[in-house]
């Protein structure tokens, strides 16, 4: 597809950014996203976010609202720009120096880019799940612990124990663990790891739970045990979800955003993007023309 | 791809192949055999180095003690109140020693010979004498039958003796082959362990001299080297990992870093003598000031090191912590750093096995001088062992070049056991992720 070029962020990873617009139909031309990018009850709310890496925009203009509760799913070709709008969400671009981010984004009316804000209770609030399964090189236990802990969230031994069962049920997880607290958490297979990394995250009860991708790395089962779990999550998490797989797009979501060469083309119910798109490219997209 | 398709006088692909596939092996086996010949040579040169420095120290480890029927009677020691350390400590032992050697060869007349035949035993041995005088007071006015030193003359002479046909006289002359011949006979002559070697600091007299002050002097200046440089070159390094601003001046830092791992440890000990003696005023010959300068010399490396420790943290394990909400001090005391440990350790006991066998700018402080007494602490003048090893290889005295090579015996087994060290520790330290 387009040229990207790799930029190494501050942690050493590689970030795609886009480089070169490859022609395609009129997509200078794009101003609006259609759809419906706004809702009533926002938990986030995003108005005219850039995102520049250096002197190249990644982000153009991206509005876009994830009501509370709601799942929305983040799709589009690689380098489109949707794994870096997610992580502008809790400010994990702020470790990428050449990151500069422009735009309101606000979670419950609070600017997150407020200088004055601290970035560590946003992240308390706003958890996120990686594209690769990253548990601590410590104990299952303490993998779940290490939030609560670090947050002070309970000195005393047994309400830790109980925020560590209840987080690690939640994540579908204890069954298969609990007779094995202690044994390290990267001894597990890579869907119980990123099920682990989920219940680590919610630990720390967030409202907001970003995932990049959380499935990709993972086998077809342990994807269907996360999608289930992501289903369950929504009943008491507001979830944004990149991911590169449409189908689980179509399964979690209850909105979808499709973005292209760093616009967002078109939001809408899930069920509508997948069925009756209403932008060309998004349908290009999902009929599999390109991606 | 099939032959029919290509005209019938170009040989096909797989001939070519065929054909050069013998060259190319050839030409890998020669590559791995000029691996193999390097490491050979390096094996072969080892072996040398190994076979000279035991088969010259070996004999370093034994000392020859030759025994004398001494009559500690009171008037010729000069004690009249034992009860008086003052008595006993200025007493003619000497005196006693040689009256003794005198009454086991009585056939010796004349001032020269005598000094010869007092010659056999070492020098130190009327301290020997008093020492067990202090011990046991109750062998005073008593014949005792007592093991001295041999000279070291005459233990060098033994060792030769009793190695090979040819025989090392040094400066031992007939006379004294003759006494010590007598004296073998009579199994008054018997090698033990040299004990003294470990126990003693530096002497004049070889016999005397041992590297227990050396090693003290090493232990010392290594303690000021690891408790300076270790926290500083950490801490530097996650300064300019973790926190530095990629610019001019950290890029500055960074080539300079790189390049005073390169700079010879000589100018370390200029600078030292300039710094920590000439502006500071601190005294010479010191392990603190020691340990300061090879502070100085090991940070590089510790740096460096620290620094590719501290990178080789994969990112997955900074996101997961700051996902969560880890402030970045967290972040760096609670992952990167236990991540990151085993290498930093790894690179901090190499920089220190360094130090420790560095000479010359110990030399520019001072520490090479003659201290004789051991060391019992970093403000104790002392010396360390490859100054020790320096010092014995430039003395004349036969008996010191096994010393010599017995000292550097024990330096290279200071060397080891620290590089097992670190092995272990990465073992150790080492998680997985």
């Amino acid at each position: 597809m387009e040229a990207t070029a790799n930029i190494e962020n501050a942690t050493g990873e590689k970030v795609e950014i886009m480089n070169d617009v490859v022609a395609q139909p009129n997509v200078d031309d794009i101003h609006e996203t259609v759809g419906s990018p706004f809702c009533e009850n926002a938990k986030m709310a995003m108005r005219d976010v850039q995102v520049y890496y250096g002197d190249k925009q990644a982000i153009f203009d991206v509005g876009l609202d994830i009501g509370k509760n709601e799942v929305v799913a983040m799709i589009g070709p690689s380098g489109c720009g949707k794994s870096t709008f997610l992580r502008c969400l809790n400010r994990m671009n702020d470790t990428i120096d050449i990151c500069r981010v422009e735009g309101s984004l606000k979670l419950e009316g609070q600017d997150i880019y407020d200088p004055k804000l601290d970035v560590v209770p946003l992240r308390a609030r706003v958890g996120m799940v990686f594209q690769k399964p990253n548990p601590f090189p410590k104990s299952i236990y303490d993998n779940v612990a290490y939030g609560p802990r670090i947050h002070g969230l309970t000195n005393r031994k047994a309400e830790l124990d109980e925020i560590v069962e209840t987080s690690l049920r939640k994540a579908s997880l204890w069954d298969e663990v609990k007779d094995r607290l202690q044994s390290p958490g990267t001894g597990l297979s890579g869907g119980q790891q990123q099920r682990l990394c989920i219940a680590r995250t919610i630990a720390v009860s967030p409202e907001v739970i970003l995932m990049d991708e959380p499935c990709s790395a993972l086998d077809p089962i342990a994807t269907a045990k996360i999608e289930e779990l992501i289903a369950e999550l929504s009943e008491n998490f507001t979830i944004a979800i990149v991911t590169h797989s449409m189908q689980q797009a179509a399964r979690v979501s209850n909105r979808t955003a499709y973005f292209h060469l760093g616009k967002l083309i078109e939001v809408n119910d899930t069920e509508k993007v997948f069925t009756n798109p209403e932008h060309e490219l998004t349908e290009a997209y999902i009929t599999g023309r390109f991606g | 791809m099939s032959s029919n398709t290509q005209s019938s006088n170009k040989p096909s692909t797989i001939d070519l192949v065929n054909k050069n596939l013998a060259k190319r092996y050839r030409a890998e086996k020669r590559f791995r055999g000029y691996g193999i010949a390097s490491i050979l040579f390096g094996l072969i040169c080892l072996v040398f180095l190994f076979t000279d420095i035991i088969g010259k120290g070996y004999t370093a480890f034994v000392q020859n003690y030759i025994q004398l029927e001494v009559q500690l009677d009171a008037d010729t020691l000069g004690i009249s109140d034992i009860n008086d350390p003052n008595q006993v400590a200025m007493a003619n032992y000497m005196g006693v020693i040689k009256r003794s050697l005198r009454e086991r060869f009585p056939e010796v007349t004349g001032r020269r010979d005598k000094r010869k035949l007092y010659a056999l035993v070492s020098n130190g041995s009327g301290f020997d004498l008093r020492k067990q005088m202090e011990a046991d007071p109750e062998i005073l006015g008593t014949t005792q039958s007592l093991w001295f030193m041999a000279d070291d003359d005459v233990d060098t002479y033994i060792k030769s003796y009793s190695k090979d046909g040819k025989v090392f006289t040094g400066r031992t002359d007939e006379m004294q082959q003759g006494w010590i011949a007598s004296l073998i006979e009579a199994d008054q002559v018997e090698s033990r362990f040299n004990t003294v070697f470990f126990q003693n600091g530096d002497s004049r007299e070889p016999e005397q001299a041992g590297i227990r002050g050396a090693i003290m002097g090493s232990l010392f200046t290594m303690l000021v080297t690891l408790l300076l440089s270790f926290p500083i070159g950490v801490a530097a390094a996650v300064y300019l990992e973790e926190y530095a601003p990629k610019n001019k001046w950290t890029d500055l830092i960074e080539v300079n870093i790189n390049n005073l791992a390169a700079v010879p440890s000589i100018i370390f000990g200029l600078l030292g003598v300039a710094i920590f003696i000439g502006m500071f005023g601190m005294p010479r010959s010191l392990p603190l000031v020691g340990g300061m300068v090879l502070t100085l010399m090991t940070l590089p490396t510790i740096i460096i090191s620290s620094r590719a420790a501290i990178k080789a943290v994969p990112p997955s394990i900074r996101e997961a912590a700051l996902g969560i909400g880890a402030s970045k001090m967290q972040m760096i005391l609670h992952h990167v750093l236990p991540l990151a440990m085993p290498g930093m350790l790894t690179g901090a006991i190499i920089g220190l096995a360094q130090a420790l066998g560095e000479t010359a700018p110990l030399l520019m402080i001072g520490m090479v001088a003659f201290i004789v007494d051991v060391p019992g602490g970093v403000t104790d003048p002392a010396t360390v062992l490859p100054v020790q090893i320096f010092l014995w290889s430039d003395s004349p005295e036969r008996a010191f070049v096994e010393r010599t090579s017995a000292a550097i015996m024990v330096l290279l087994g200071f060397l080891i056991v620290m590089n097992a060290l670190a092995v272990w520790l990465r073992k150790r330290l080492e998680r997985r992720w």
